[in-house]
């Protein structure tokens, strides 16, 4: 990825600044390659749909889908095809670092390996995590709710496109152009200061994909609230259902910073206001203040839905009642809270002064202590319960240890002399990998193996999925641990090169880890595969493989588009379990026409305007860019004149569905 | 939850017999929605107060606000507000033309709040104090224009929705839409006191 | 089975009720907690910057309650309470957000601006 041409030719009026130059392949070879692997796996994707005649039901059926299962799904298949574009950034990083030492410079230039490592981050916090939990707690929020959908159906498949829009706009920045080199952030070069077209594909990604995170954290929340079954109450809801409920809240309140923030560094360069400039009463420490008042309740958005995930699966596999629920939901709430609190302890080193960072440095110890109360609630679950060491519960423990050795760094971190010492040093990036893979990728691991079955209607081939677990685990320690090591002897982050040749054993092992890791990605997809070939033998009929506790373990596997042909009633916390210990008997007959929304293309089509505008803003096309912005006003408001948005499932249907799972039921 | 089961005897029951009614949770997702708006007004908020001293050895304050432009935007926009309330009152009394008729004295006044405020910018750029000279003044333009900006997606919210009404009339879903109009609406002037304290009266002091 | 006209409706009004008497007492409340800090400091009452702003301040507090119960229906019991606690939970981050950041960056400024002769700089 080369520098674009400067801008010293006027720009086009149609084109604006989007020239042949801006198309690097020429020069680089990486890419090359890159571009013609990606033609040719679309080219075969492309035929495969044509052949077996998809282009229909995929339209029709799922990208104008507005069910939550299904969007659910679409977010999990994004989230982990983004996985392996961030997870070749980290290679390509890791094989950087362990060469690059004295006169071998390695084979990413220093500009390469920026776009590397900034698109590493961006994808991985963006476009990775962000749509895998949301696509967990949009396919079980109303399951484990007993509701039929979530409150804005049409709003749930739009934020989806949305979020992909994002993420299409990160990978043409690959073969048009080039992508920021600013970090994930953009802390380091702000403003009018690098004016190349990468900080604007960040930022126009990152705002079109925070549109659909807002509107869908709005969402979910509307959902929590207010269709929740009868009789569940707010302390009878699953750990799962609190933990989606805080995320939510924590989305809502702060990614309009995010937004702002953005919106200030737009202005700047587009515009040439003096937000974030060294003069004229500019100040760039304002965006970094801003950005962090997102960007930490972003990490526990990230968090409190894998703690929510592990909650369930200790209580199913221990067989025994999560230990603690009043506190579980207290703990989620504090560190809701409190994590509003802490967001300076990034930037302890900018000068704020003794006062300043003693109190944040303070706050950040804190909040480390529900944290650890819910470690406790875990473990106590797990004592004297049954436990079955089915891979969710491998994930489980996994995360156990290693999220407890991630925590333990951050204490570390957060006392401000410490941090003096270590900001910006492998150490960090050694303990923010730790919790992020240890508790959110561990999380998101034991999640999809956990309601696998549910989606797909089989289980995950388990000898696969233990093999993934292990090279996982193995491989994190691997890649990682050495990182802590080089951090504490002062080597700095996001560097390319280095002189000091002591230092290359500790990352080639780190390279050897991240090897080891790529082998247990590859174990997942694999067991993708082999579970898909033997889903026969793998198959759930009765909708409760793992015998579990809440409700969506109550419907078919998969469940049918209504979700529950009755609405349940709850009594008790754990409402699946109370169902079966009290003999319940699913009913037979009796059912009704069902209520259900309208798939819609809107979503898709106001999406592809928001990408088309996204485009031509970075490439300052600026016919295109009004002309798009007005047809996204007009498509919008043309879907407000939609009134006819539902429909009912008929009786008939109902029944036909119904008797077919009394069948199903009636095999096992 | 508004449809709690009877429990008879000792059998629990543990499904509905019948489709019970969610209660529609569009006004409170859009209750929502302006807490989220509240947070971006918030930064920009923070960061006129951390910006808005700084003008860069131009003219502050004092010198650029004119307080009586000002307090005639801001009675444009209370009016609008008190008048989009009879609108409220006649869609409760399901009197379609007279809502019609209160939301269009509304968006006058909204476009009247419009003119005044682009008419106060045109004169301050006239005057070189340019959203580009300082910090201060980029702080003012873009707090001030992105309130203005929420007030024009407003207005144009409202001629669609007198249209959409004047097509369906005051149907459930109308009157939905109308409710959240006004809250946006409501809210809108809200932050207006904000921004005429903050910014304006605390500006020429 | 319910025939509604196509979607999830509530069985109830739509929304608090709102009356004309409440909407004019807002209203009038609305202005005169305009009028009074467009008067005081047009006519320069406050001569002490700090106390001026304190009563601005107040007073803008005052009215924008004014707005939520008056126009905006606020109360404990509309959603269930949950307007209410939304309401709250973001006027406490707006709170921490704003006090923070100028916290923070007051502090910053002054340990890290170069030192020389400045004009206009932040004051607090």
């Amino acid at each position: 990825m080369s520098v674009s041409a400067e801008p010293t030719a006027a720009p086009h009026w149609l084109l604006g600044r989007l020239t042949w130059d801006s198309v690097p392949m020429s020069h680089e070879p990486i890419l090359l390659w890159t571009f013609l692997a990606v033609v040719l796996g679309g080219v075969v994707m492309l035929a495969l749909i044509t052949r077996y005649r998809l282009w229909g039901p995929m339209w029709r059926d799922w990208f104008c889908s507005i069910d939550h299962k299904r969007i659910g799904i679409m977010y999990m298949v994004l989230g982990i095809v983004m996985l392996l574009r961030g997870f070749s950034d980290a290679v390509m990083m890791r094989l950087q670092q362990a060469m690059a030492f004295g006169d071998s410079l390695g084979y990413l230039p220093p500009h390469h390996y920026d776009q590397i490592f900034t698109a590493h981050g961006v994808i991985m916090i963006f476009f990775v995590a962000m749509p895998l939990v949301t696509g967990l707690m949009n396919y079980l929020v109303p399951l484990q709710i007993g509701a039929r959908d979530v409150a804005f159906p049409f709003l749930n498949n739009f934020s989806f496109w949305m979020t992909t829009a994002g993420a299409v706009l990160v990978m043409v920045s690959l073969f048009l152009g080039e992508f920021s080199t600013a970090g994930w952030l953009a802390l380091s070069t702000l403003g009018n200061q690098n004016p190349g077209v990468g900080l604007d594909y960040y930022i126009w990604a990152l705002q079109i994909a925070g549109v659909g995170t807002t509107l869908s954290g709005i969402n979910l929340l509307v959902t929590i609230i207010k269709m929740r079954a009868p009789g569940m109450n707010l302390m009878k809801m699953p750990v799962f259902v609190w933990t989606s409920l805080c995320t939510n809240a924590l989305i809502v309140a702060s990614f309009p910073i995010l937004t702002a923030a953005l919106v200030l560094m737009s202005l700047d360069r587009y515009v040439g206001t003096n937000f974030f400039t060294n003069e004229l009463g500019g100040n760039p420490m304002l965006y970094v203040n801003l950005i962090w008042i997102w960007g930490h309740p972003e990490v526990y958005i990230l968090i409190l839905p894998a703690f929510g995930i592990f909650s369930e699966v200790v209580a199913t596999f221990s067989g025994k009642r999560l230990f603690g629920y009043t506190s579980m939901v207290y703990a989620t709430v504090c560190i809701t809270i409190l994590s509003y609190l802490v967001w300076l302890h990034h930037f302890f080193t900018m000068g704020s002064g003794a006062s300043v960072n003693s109190f944040f440095g303070i706050t950040t110890m804190i909040i480390s202590i529900p944290t650890g109360a819910k470690i406790f609630n875990w473990l106590f679950t797990m004592y004297r319960g049954r436990i079955r060491f089915e891979v969710p519960m491998l994930w489980t423990v996994g995360f156990m240890i290693t999220f407890a050795i991630g925590g333990m760094t951050g204490v570390l971190l957060a006392v401000p002399p410490a941090d003096f010492v270590l900001h910006n040093s492998l150490f960090l990036i050694a303990h923010f990998h730790n919790v992020i893979i240890g508790g959110v990728l561990f999380g998101l691991m034991a999640g999809i193996t956990y309601w696998y079955p549910k989606a797909f209607g089989y289980k995950l081939d388990p000898f696969w999925g233990k093999c993934s677990f292990w090279f996982w685990l193995i491989g994190f320690y691997v890649a990682f641990m050495p990182l802590y090591v080089l951090g504490l002897m002062g080597v700095t982050r996001r560097a390319n090169h280095f002189e000091d040749p002591s230092l290359q054993i500790w990352f080639v092992i780190a390279a050897f880890g991240a090897a080891l890791i790529a082998i247990g990605i590859a174990c997942f997809l694999i067991q993708l595969v082999v579970s898909y070939r033997r889903r026969e033998q793998l198959r759930d009929l009765s909708g409760d493989p793992w015998n579990g506790r809440t409700l969506e373990w109550a419907t078919s596997s998969p469940p049918p588009a209504y979700n529950f042909a009755f609405t349940p009633v709850v009594h008790d916390v754990d409402a699946w379990w109370d169902m079966k210990k009290h003999g319940y008997q699913r009913p037979l007959g009796g059912f009704q026409a069902i209520h259900m929304p309208s798939n819609t293309a809107a979503g898709v089509v106001i999406s592809v305007l928001s990408l088309v505008w996204g485009f031509a803003l970075i490439w300052h096309m600026w016919p295109l860019a009004i002309g798009s912005f007005a047809a996204i006003v007009l498509a919008s408001i043309v879907h407000t004149f939609n009134y006819q948005r539902d429909h009912h499932i008929p009786a008939v249907e109902v029944i036909a569905t119904e008797d077919a799972r009394t069948r199903q039921l009636a095999l096992i | 939850m508004a449809h709690s089961p009877t429990v008879t005897g000792a059998t629990r029951a543990y499904h509905l017999e019948h489709e019970p009614h969610p209660e529609n949770g569009t006004a409170l997702g859009f209750w929502m929605y302006l807490m989220s708006d509240c947070l971006i007004f918030a930064a920009l908020f923070a960061t006129y107060g951390v910006l808005g001293r700084s003008y860069a050895g131009g003219p502050g304050g004092a010198e650029l606000f004119d307080l009586k432009l000002v307090a005639i935007n801001t009675a444009f926009l209370l009016l609008s507000s008190i008048t989009f309330g009879f609108a409220m009152l006649q869609k409760q009394l399901n009197n379609k033309g007279g809502t019609l008729a209160w939301l269009a004295v509304t968006g006058l006044f909204g476009l009247a709040f419009l003119g005044l405020e682009l008419y106060e910018f045109r004169h301050l750029i006239h005057v070189g104090a340019t959203p580009q000279s300082s910090a201060a003044m980029s702080a003012f333009f873009t707090l001030v224009g992105t309130h203005g900006l929420h007030v024009t997606f407003g207005c144009i919210w409202l001629v669609v929705l007198m249209i959409q009404i004047a097509q369906h009339g005051l149907t459930r879903a109308n009157k939905r839409r109308l409710m959240c109009l006004s809250m946006f609406w409501h809210f809108l002037d809200v932050v207006w006191i904000g921004v005429f304290t903050f910014v304006y009266l605390m500006g020429v002091l | 089975m319910s025939a509604h006209d196509g979607v999830h409706d509530d069985g109830h009004d739509d929304g608090p009720h709102s009356s004309f008497s409440g909407y004019m007492v807002g209203f009038v409340l609305s202005v005169v907690l305009t009028a009074i800090p467009f008067w005081l400091v047009m006519n320069d009452v406050i001569s002490n910057r700090t106390t001026a702003v304190l009563v601005l301040g107040g007073l803008a507090v005052a009215q924008i309650l004014v707005h939520m119960v008056y126009f905006l229906h606020m109360n404990g019991k509309v959603e269930g309470g949950w307007t209410m606690l939304s309401t709250i939970f973001t006027v406490v981050f707006v709170a921490i957000a704003i006090a923070g950041t100028l916290w923070v960056m007051f502090h910053m400024n002054s340990n890290m601006m170069p030192a020389h002769e400045m004009h206009g700089q932040l004051s607090s």
